[in-house]
C-alpha cells in the first residue's frame, strides 16, 4: 500500500483515488486555492489611484470575475489596496484599517507614491507606505491601468498559492 | 462606583446635563469622496452640528512647484483634480501664457477647448455614477463607467494617458489630433445623448431616488452666493453665473451654449443642471470638430513658448550684437519669464478654478495658489446639512461633487 501506488495524480499535488469521488492533497494547497479564489479587496481610495481602482472593479475591466469584489469595512477584507498618496496625517489611519482587518491579510501599494511617494517629496508625505506597512505586492506607474492593478492581484495570488504555514500552524 | 452611577442617571432627562451624541464620519468612508471627515454633533439622527477636518491629502502641491520650473509644474496640476485634469492644465497653461503674454493659435484653442468638455463629461459621468451609488443606485454605476471608459480610451489615443493627461502646454497643446480621433470623437458624440437619456431613464422616474433628492439641501441663490459656491452647485440654485460666458477663454466665445440653471436650489435640481451641462458639452465638442477642419495643417503651439527644458536660473543673458566686432556678446540680464503676478479662473467641471501665480523673473514661479472650488464647497457642508438626517450627508457630498486632491492640495 502506498498513495503513489494506489492513487493517481489529476493536478500538480492532487492525487485522486480510482473511481471515488476522493482526493488527496496537502492541507496549504487546499487552503490556498480557497485564498486566492475570493481576494476580497479593502474599498478605500486616497487619491487619483482610487479613481482607476474604481475603473478595475466597474463594468468594463470587471474585477469580479476573479472573485474580487470590494468590501467596505475592513474586517470583512483581505487586502488593503493603498490607493494614493499617504500623508503624515493620513499614515496612522491607514495603519488603523490594517490592524482592524483580520489574518490573513495582504497589503497591494498602488501606483507610485504608495511605493516610494512618487513626485510628491514634500513635507508632509509619507515616503513610501512600505515605511508602515508590510507590503506584498507593488504595482508602479501614476496612476496605474487597470490592467496593472489586475496584473498585481493576479501576483499577490501566485504568492499566496506558495504559502505554507505562513499565517500560524496547523500541522 | 456610586457617584458615576449617580452622574450617569442624573443625566438622563435633563437636556443640559446631555453631552451630544459624537459621530465621526471619515477619512475612512466609502461615501466621503476620498479622505474627508466629518465630526458631527446628532440629536438622534438629525445634525446638530457639522465640522469638515480637512487636510488628509495635503500633499505640498504648491510649495513642491516653487521648485520646479513653469514647465515641469503643470505635471502637478493634474494631481489637483484627478478626475478633470485636463481643465487644470489649462487654467495653469492660460495663467503663465497670460504672464509670458503668449498669444495661443486658434487650432490649439479648439483643441484644449474640446479636451476641456471632454474632461467635463467625464467628471459629470463620474460624479453621476458615485453619486447614485452613495444613494443605492448600483446599476447607474456601471452604465457611467461604460462610457467613461470610452472617453479615457480616446484620450488614451490622444497624449497616451488615461488620467493624468497634461496633454495642454503652455502655448498650445503638445499634439495635434490624428484623423482616428476625430473620427471617433464624432462617433462619440453622435451617441453620447442617447446614454444621458438612458441614464435619465434609470433614474429620473425611481421614487428613491426623487424622495433622496428632492428638496434636500436646498441652498436660496444669495445664500449660495455668500457662500461662495461656483459651478453647477451655484447654478442648481438659480444664478447663471459661468466663467466661460462672463470671461471667455479658449474657443469658448467661437462657440455656441447654454448655461443651464435650476429653480429650487435643491439636490435635483443640481443633478439636473449636471446632466444638461453634459449636453451642452457634447455640442460644445461638436462645434469645434466641425471648426477644427477649418484650420487643418495650422501649428498647435504659439511662437515662443518655453521649451520642456526652460533655464531655471534667475536671469538668462541676453545676447546682443557688438557694435564693431560683428558677433553675439554677453549682453544684460532678462528675465526667463517676466516678473509680474497674475490671476486666471477657468470654469472646471466642479466650479470656478483659479490660478494665482507670482513671478521674480526667474524659470520658477515664486508662489502658485490654486483657488480650488472644492475647498469652498467644503465649508458650505455644515450650512447645507443642518438640521437633516444622517444620511442626507451622503447625498450632500455627492451634489458638492468635491475631490479632497484639490480640496487639500
Amino acid at each position: 500500500m502506498g498513495v503513489e501506488k494506489d492513487t493517481v495524480e489529476i493536478a500538480p499535488g492532487v492525487r485522486q483515488i480510482p473511481d471515488t469521488p476522493a482526493f488527496i492533497t496537502p492541507l496549504d494547497k487546499l487552503i490556498n486555492w480557497a485564498r486566492t479564489g475570493s481576494l476580497w479587496p479593502m474599498t478605500f481610495g486616497l487619491a487619483c489611484c482610487a479613481i482607476e481602482m474604481m475603473a478595475t472593479g466597474a463594468s468594463h475591466h470587471d474585477l469580479d470575475r476573479f472573485g474580487i469584489i470590494f468590501r467596505a469595512s475592513p474586517r470583512q477584507a483581505d487586502v488593503l489596496i493603498v490607493a494614493g498618496t499617504v500623508t503624515k496625517k493620513m499614515a496612522p489611519v491607514v495603519r488603523r484599517v490594517y490592524d482592524q482587518m483580520p489574518e490573513p491579510r495582504y497589503v497591494i501599494a498602488m501606483g507610485s507614491c504608495a511605493c516610494s511617494g512618487g513626485v510628491f517629496r514634500t513635507y508632509s508625505t509619507v515616503q513610501g507606505c512600505d515605511e508602515f506597512l508590510p507590503v506584498d505586492v507593488y504595482i508602479p506607474g501614476c496612476p496605474p491601468r487597470p490592467e496593472a492593478l489586475m496584473y498585481g492581484l493576479m501576483k499577490l495570488q501566485e504568492k499566496i498559492r506558495r504559502e505554507a504555514g505562513h499565517w500560524g500552524f496547523w500541522r | 462606583m456610586a457617584p458615576t452611577l449617580e452622574l450617569y442617571t442624573r443625566k438622563i432627562g435633563h437636556p443640559e446635563w446631555e453631552e451630544p451624541f459624537v459621530v465621526n464620519m471619515g477619512p475612512q468612508h466609502p461615501s466621503t469622496h476620498g479622505v474627508l471627515r466629518l465630526y458631527l454633533e446628532l440629536d438622534g439622527e438629525t445634525v446638530v452640528r457639522c465640522d469638515p477636518r480637512i487636510g488628509y491629502l495635503h500633499r505640498g502641491l504648491e510649495k513642491l512647484s516653487e521648485n520646479m520650473t513653469y514647465t515641469q509644474a503643470m505635471v502637478l496640476t493634474d494631481r489637483l483634480d484627478y478626475i478633470s485634469s485636463a481643465a487644470n492644465n489649462t487654467g495653469y497653461c492660460l495663467a503663465v501664457e497670460k504672464l509670458l503674454g503668449l498669444e495661443v493659435p486658434r487650432r490649439a484653442r479648439l483643441l484644449r477647448t474640446i479636451v476641456c468638455e471632454m474632461a467635463r463629461i467625464s467628471s459629470h459621468l463620474l460624479w453621476l455614477a458615485t453619486h447614485a451609488l452613495d444613494i443605492g443606485a448600483m446599476t447607474v454605476f456601471l452604465y457611467c463607467f461604460r462610457d467613461r471608459e470610452w472617453l479615457l480610451d480616446i484620450y488614451e489615443k490622444i497624449c497616451g494617458a488615461r488620467l493624468t493627461v497634461s496633454y495642454p502646454r503652455i502655448g498650445g497643446v503638445r499634439l495635434d489630433f490624428t484623423p482616428e480621433i476625430i473620427d471617433e470623437l464624432y462617433q462619440f458624440t453622435e451617441e453620447f445623448p442617447t446614454r444621458i437619456t438612458d441614464y435619465e431613464t434609470l433614474i429620473d422616474v425611481n421614487r428613491i431616488w426623487l424622495r433622496r433628492t428632492k428638496g434636500i439641501a436646498v441652498v436660496p441663490p444669495e445664500k449660495a452666493l455668500n457662500m461662495g459656491l461656483t459651478g453647477p452647485s451655484l447654478r442648481g440654485s438659480g444664478v447663471p453665473y459661468d466663467v466661460r460666458k462672463f470671461r471667455p477663454y479658449d474657443a469658448y466665445d467661437e462657440v455656441e451654449f447654454e448655461v443651464p440653471v435650476g429653480k429650487n436650489g435643491d439636490t435635483y435640481d443640481r443633478y439636473r443642471v449636471r446632466m444638461e451641462e453634459m449636453r451642452q458639452a457634447n455640442r460644445i465638442i461638436r462645434q469645434c470638430l466641425d471648426k477644427l477642419a477649418q484650420t487643418e495643417g495650422e501649428p498647435v503651439v504659439a511662437e515662443g513658448a518655453p521649451d520642456l527644458l526652460m533655464p531655471e536660473k534667475k536671469k538668462a543673458p541676453r545676447a546682443v550684437p557688438h557694435p564693431k566686432k560683428g558677433f553675439m556678446v554677453k549682453g544684460e540680464e532678462v528675465p526667463v519669464v517676466p516678473e509680474g503676478e497674475v490671476y486666471v479662473s477657468i470654469e472646471a467641471p466642479k466650479g470656478e478654478l483659479g490660478y494665482y501665480i507670482v513671478s521674480d523673473g526667474s524659470g520658477k514661479p515664486w508662489r502658485v495658489r490654486v483657488r480650488a472650488p472644492s475647498f469652498v464647497h467644503i465649508s458650505a457642508i455644515p450650512e447645507m446639512v443642518k438640521g437633516h438626517m444622517v444620511a442626507d450627508i451622503i447625498a450632500v457630498i455627492g451634489t458638492l461633487d468635491v475631490v479632497l486632491g484639490e480640496c487639500d492640495r
